[in-house]
């Protein structure tokens, strides 16, 4: 009896889809999809209904489908759209059926529902799976691309290293960045490393814990950790919540602890005098012409 | 007293979801950028409390407005273990969790007022303002 249902639906697919269309439009106006161009709309419509009824025609799924769907997740339709359309699709078959059938039992009706049904769920789960599988894909990329920036490490001059903190620092973070910092002290042979937290947002005791026990880190394998681009507002928080942070040198800025740094490797800046010397060569010469 | 917005904490980036809310908040009432890296600190404390210790809780916000303040509420409730001897976790210095242990007296001063309600095996309910200058 089932192929006589596909059969009646796979012969009436003109009316079926006439009123699919007609509904899905309707119920497009107070919807997501409204910057999408009507023709697109239109257009995207006919070959969604074509391929549901391919893949009810073909009892299974096509490369179509696949396709169908690649292609809307790369232009961002939503995935409602096909949820949507496919539950739109569900009512309007199922309409059609009990209409064409003029005596209706309960028995009927439920073998004509889950004829339906065997027809829209795996489609459903189908596409429900492509797009959460392209999110998890997105979620992982992006997690990969965050864990790169996470604690970088720049070696600036013989003897000092910089690592410079933006955003939030989690756990996960807090160990990387440990990591991180040991490594590089013992690669880079640094006696100085500054770590700026001028980009982190937040400065509680977590974060100040990790932070401190990465400089005491630091200080064991001999080298010395100076925390630089405080701001004036983590400045007071950090006082308040009563951390203390005397165990090791502070700065307010990049500048000042680099520095400081400076001094502590028996060096310092000298403003070169070549450019002033040169405008005097030059006005000795204008004198002497 | 306006609407009560809540973030769930159930994982450690709950944390940030709150303490961005909140940030949200204090600057919508008017709070200076020190006074919200305050709040903001105070949020992170807090919700890293729930974390931590209870597991699962949340973090609510409300916005006072009434003759005396003008100000912004963090409530964060939680059904945890709870706190046994509410003075001793007061204290600076003192940390079941290998840490600074200055979370709860840190946010009392970070905020002007602060209340703390908790029963063993019930669970922990923080209230704490800060008000508008």
């Amino acid at each position: 009896m089932n192929k006589r249902l596909e059969e009646i639906v796979v012969e009436n697919s003109d009316v079926i889809i006439k009123h699919w269309l007609e509904q899905v439009s309707e119920k497009r106006k107070s919807d997501y999809t409204s910057a999408i161009s009507d023709e697109l709309f239109r257009s995207t419509n006919r070959e969604f209904i074509n391929l549901i009824f391919s893949s009810v025609d073909k009892q299974g799924f096509t490369t179509e489908l696949d396709d169908f769907s690649e292609r809307l997740i790369n232009l961002g339709w939503p995935l409602s759209y096909l949820t949507d359309g496919l539950q739109t699709f569900r009512r309007v078959t199922i309409d059609f059926i009990l209409s064409q059938s003029e005596k209706i039992d309960s028995d009927r009706f439920s073998d004509v529902l889950d004829m339906v049904d065997k027809w829209i769920d795996p489609i459903i789960n189908r596409l429900v799976n492509e797009y959460s599988g392209s999110w998890e894909h997105t979620v992982s990329l992006q997690r990969v691309a965050l864990q790169e920036l996470s604690a970088p490490l720049i070696p600036v001059m013989k003897n000092i290293t910089i690592m410079p903190l933006i955003g939030t620092i989690d756990t996960e973070r807090a160990k990387l960045i440990m990591e991180n910092l040991l490594d590089g002290v013992i690669k880079h042979n640094s006696e100085v490393v500054l770590i700026d937290i001028t980009g982190v947002p937040v400065v509680d005791t977590m974060v100040a814990h990790h932070i401190i026990q990465a400089s005491e880190a630091v200080r064991l394998i001999g080298s010395t950790c100076i925390l630089v681009g405080i701001r004036p507002e983590i400045a007071q928080t950090i006082v308040n919540l009563g951390i203390d942070l005397g165990k090791f040198p502070t700065k307010s800025s990049l500048r000042k602890g680099f520095e400081t740094a400076l001094e502590l490797t028996d060096r310092k800046i000298v403003h070169s005098k070549e450019k002033d010397q040169t405008i005097e060569n030059l006005l000795d010469s204008l004198d002497k012409g | 007293m306006d609407f009560k917005p809540c973030v769930n904490i159930r994982k450690e980036w709950d944390i940030v979801g709150a303490r961005q809310l909140g940030r949200e908040k204090a600057k919508e009432i008017g709070f200076g950028t020190v006074d919200q890296a305050r709040i903001a600190t105070a949020i992170s404390e807090l919700a890293r409390n729930i974390y931590l210790y209870a597991g699962t809780g949340k973090i609510c916000f409300e916005i006072v407005d009434d003759f005396e303040h003008k100000g912004l509420q963090i409530i964060a409730v939680d059904e945890g273990p709870g706190i046994r001897d509410i003075s001793q976790v007061m204290e600076d210095g003192y940390t079941t969790s290998g840490g600074l242990g200055a979370g709860l007296p840190g946010v009392k001063r970070l905020m002007d007022h602060f209340d703390i309600i908790s029963e063993v095996g019930e669970g922990t309910e923080i209230r704490a303002s800060k008000w508008v200058r």
